[in-house]
């Protein structure tokens, strides 16, 4: 049970803080977050650090999309396996970033901005920029990020724009740029969907993934949206998107949920949100308000969220140090508890809260720390992905090493951290709903195994 | 009586009486709780976008050969005047000559998404093409099936993930390889501890532990079901041959269960189809006739029906590659000793109207959805699906 000194409750708000604004604490750590205040811990999360984009290390097929329809087989299956390589590498290069990174508050908003911004290309350079675009301006302004990420080629792509010309507008995005990642359904008519559509014409992108707009494709004729008239482009549109008051709340209230708690309090999203808006939606200063809070370290919304999958995977990797013999497993694991990094399941993003927990993955989370430890081996197999494989066969892409992670947790140093600790405080954001002692005769003395069992509680799948 | 008294007390021997018994008495007086002498639905699902103009064959159209001048069927076994089926669904042409075949061609939906994913997110979920949802056809079924029951068990998956359409706004459906696993896993003593010691906490601690007595309780109640009736039919040495008995065995015990849902892949057939496309089918075949003989012989095959759906067909006309590219209509097989039409129920595909070399559909997979819901599962498709647009008369 936490017992509830002043130090005691500086280290649970320091947990809450950094679950929240990162990926949980990290085990040497734990000395430092016993100590500090939780404003000296926001202090180290917020402060400004170099950005240092992601690139992939195999030198890639580089390759004329264009082209594509005049490969033989071979050369296809090639191109297949080389991209599905790139976006795996991707993926887990992101994942080892939310795990080691220094700057947990930016690789936390990325993750956020990566589930918000959803795309799933099957070209890895694409993956690759718009993961970086997401990364470098996960802390900065919305304006910006809206900005760079519309004219993305992989949204581009995503969304249909390419398709979108003069005479034949394509829908898609203008759709999806209202009703997902600025205002939210309510605040527009199926008419301001359609004026959007024409405005976007000829926004595309070209064969070194750069933005362009083909005039020739543009309608340059006059539109109404959201009550303006002019001969609006693609930038008219968003930046009347931005005037919206709508959109600073709808933004908001998704940070909110992500950052505080799924229940939304009305009344502070709508005065987060004014201030939002008045500061030019500056994303850094929107989270210091919410951080800086004394309602954000309020009980009810500590322990309040259910873990996704990555911030699972990810907190325990950061609590407990270990080698992977093969990275390529992760991504099994990613796929089994329903959340994998480049492959969100559609534009809308990853549902999440409850909708984590089935019985199936709710099992395998529970069972995630004896698998990782090697005392019981992973029995399941994730569906085939046939956007991913692209037909491969199965054998082809689960390679035999697969299922055994190979990993190898540095219990030594993790027994030798936790010797003096209540280890059910250090892992938990909330306390047990079960007595300890009730459950003492499985743990014996071993700290190895009362980390295994206390990591495989439900009340370890809340941050 | 809805819940028969010995697996009454089977389940309350296992469960941890203090917690489930009220749940359990509720449940037994709820009068819309599903009776079990009603229909079982097998859902099998083709991933990967089967081609199914090689499934069934427009034998005698020559757009198709022209343009598919490597990969044709030229050996289709022969069902009618124009069409045929693939040789290597045998099987599937004794069911059409006995009246337990039925194929409704050209299914699909309006502007139709040529991604795996995405397509088979709006088979899964029922949604419109510029919808997300996030719940599941057969999952929105189990809500209205189960409300407040004691084993949310009307639906099953025989996978180790669940699938976006067996998952609900409320219930979620249960997902399982093999029964005994997921018994032993689910038995484990100390989840079980756990269990059984923990107090009321928040909606969300409650809702975690909840969804853990639920998977204890019901991964004993659905091994106990498939041990009870053990069945003497050879099934093939494959994972839909083992997938299938695990299904049979269940339909042949007193469990509750309505829906079935099973997969097989990957159908992306963009290279070399013909080798992939032929070995795939050999293992539904072989599948499917133990399947059937084994329903036969417990007479029960007029009370279940096995439906097949992909989440697009091919384009008309081949690649390079000996294969073919993702497309848009494809058919679906119902398989059932209790259909009302049989055989080819409408026109093969207009090869002649194409959407730039797509099939352009016209039967929308919803209404196959209500017809299923209203007619094989006594549920109301208005609630489940938002569908009013009429119903198939083939069940």
């Amino acid at each position: 049970m936490l017992k509830s000194s002043p130090m005691d409750a500086a280290f649970t708000k320091n947990k809450h803080l950094i679950s929240r604004a990162g990926f949980g604490i990290e085990l040497s750590q734990i000395p430092a977050c016993q100590q500090q205040t939780p404003q000296q811990t926001w202090q180290n999360l917020a402060t400004k650090k170099a950005f240092r984009p992601l690139s992939l290390d195999a030198t890639a097929l580089d390759f004329d999309y264009a082209k594509i329809k005049n490969l033989n087989a071979e050369q296809k299956k090639q191109l297949q396996r080389s991209n599905r390589q790139q976006n795996i590498e991707i993926n887990l290069k992101f994942l080892n970033e939310m795990v080691h990174s220094q700057d947990q508050l930016r690789e936390k908003m990325a993750f956020f901005w990566h589930g918000h911004f959803a795309t799933r290309v099957v070209n890895p350079k694409l993956s690759l920029q718009i993961l970086n675009i997401i990364r470098e301006t996960a802390l900065g302004d919305f304006k910006t990020l809206l900005f760079a990420v519309s004219k993305a080629p992989a949204m581009l792509s995503f969304l249909n724009n390419q398709q979108n010309k003069k005479g034949h507008p394509n829908e898609n995005f203008a759709r999806e740029v209202m009703e997902l990642f600025t205002m939210g359904r309510g605040n527009y008519t199926e008419h301001d969907v359609r004026e959007a559509a024409r405005a976007f014409t000829g926004w595309a992108f070209n064969g070194q993934r750069e933005f362009i707009e083909r005039l020739r494709l543009h309608d340059r004729g006059p539109k109404t949206f959201l009550g303006k008239t002019g001969n609006f482009d693609g930038n008219d549109i968003l930046n009347i998107i931005l005037e919206q008051k709508a959109t600073a709340r709808f933004i908001t209230a998704k940070i909110y949920r992500f950052f505080v708690n799924d229940n939304v309090d009305a009344d502070r999203v709508d005065k987060l949100s004014e201030q939002f808006y008045t500061s030019g939606y500056n994303i850094s200063q929107l989270l210091d308000n919410i951080v800086t809070s004394s309602w954000f370290y309020a009980p009810v919304n500590i322990g309040s969220k259910i873990k996704s999958p990555i911030e699972l995977m990810a907190g325990m990797m950061r609590m407990l140090p270990m080698k992977i013999g093969h990275p390529e497993s992760l991504i099994t694991y990613q796929k089994l508890l329903g959340q994998m990094l480049l492959y969100p399941p559609n534009v809308a993003g990853w549902p999440t809260g409850q909708a984590w927990i089935d019985s199936s993955t709710l099992l395998l989370r529970m069972r995630l720390p004896q698998i990782w430890s090697g005392i019981r081996p992973l029995d399941l197999t994730p569906d085939n992905d046939d956007d991913l494989d692209m037909g491969l066969n199965r054998k082809q892409v689960i390679a035999g090493g697969f299922k055994n992670p190979h990993m190898s947790i540095q219990w030594p140093l993790i027994e030798e951290m936790l010797a003096k600790q209540d280890i059910e405080q250090v892992l938990l954001q909330k306390a047990m709903t079960v007595r300890w002692k009730q459950l003492s005769r499985f743990a014996g003395n071993s700290i190895q195994t009362k980390v295994i069992d206390i990591m495989s509680t439900p009340e370890y799948q809340l941050c | 009586m809805i819940i028969k008294r010995r697996d009454f007390l089977k389940i309350s021997s296992l469960a941890s009486a203090s917690v489930m018994l009220p749940r359990f008495l509720k449940a037994m007086s709820l009068p819309d709780a599903l009776d079990k002498e009603g229909k079982v639905l097998v859902v099998l699902q083709l991933s990967g976008g089967n081609d199914g103009l090689n499934t069934i064959i427009p034998i005698q159209n020559d757009i198709y050969y022209r343009g598919r001048q490597t990969i044709a069927i030229k050996n289709a076994v022969r069902l009618n005047e124009q069409s045929g089926i693939h040789p290597a669904l045998g099987f599937f042409k004794e069911l059409y000559d006995n009246g337990e075949l039925a194929v409704l061609n050209n299914v699909g939906y309006p502007q139709p998404d040529k991604s795996h994913f995405r397509s088979m997110d709006i088979w899964h979920s029922a949604s419109k093409s510029n919808e997300y949802l996030n719940s599941g056809w057969v999952g929105r079924y189990l809500d209205e099936a189960c409300h407040n029951c004691a084993h949310p068990t009307q639906a099953l998956e025989i996978n180790d993930m669940l699938s976006l359409a067996l998952k609900g706004a409320h219930q979620k459906a249960f997902a399982f390889k093999d029964p005994k696993k997921m018994y032993q896993t689910s038995q484990e003593s100390y989840f079980k501890s756990l269990y059984d010691h923990h107090h009321h906490d928040n909606e969300t601690v409650e809702y975690l532990y909840q969804t853990l007595g639920s998977t204890i309780n019901n991964a004993g109640y659905i091994f106990e079901q498939s041990k009870l009736k053990k069945t003497s039919i050879t099934y093939p040495d494959t994972v839909l041959g083992k997938d299938l008995k695990t299904v049979a065995s269940l339909i042949r015990s007193d469990i509750n269960t309505k829906v079935y849902y099973l997969q097989i892949g990957s159908f992306d057939t963009h290279v070399n189809q013909s080798q992939r496309q032929q070995a795939l089918f050999k293992i539904i075949n072989g599948a499917v006739k133990s399947f059937v003989k084994d329903l036969k012989q417990n007479g029960v095959f007029q009370d279940v029906l096995l439906v097949t759906f992909s989440e697009f067909g091919r384009r008309v006309a081949q690649n390079a590659s000996n294969g073919t590219d993702h497309g848009t209509a494809n058919q679906m097989f119902f398989i059932s000793g209790g259909l009302r039409k049989k055989g080819l129920i409408n026109p093969m595909p207009d090869l002649t109207h194409l959407d730039e070399g797509d099939l352009i559909y016209t039967e929308d997979f919803r209404k196959v959805y209500a017809t299923l819901l209203r007619k094989w599962l006594q549920a109301d498709p208005g609630k489940v699906l938002g569908w009013k647009d009429g119903l198939y008369d083939f069940v």
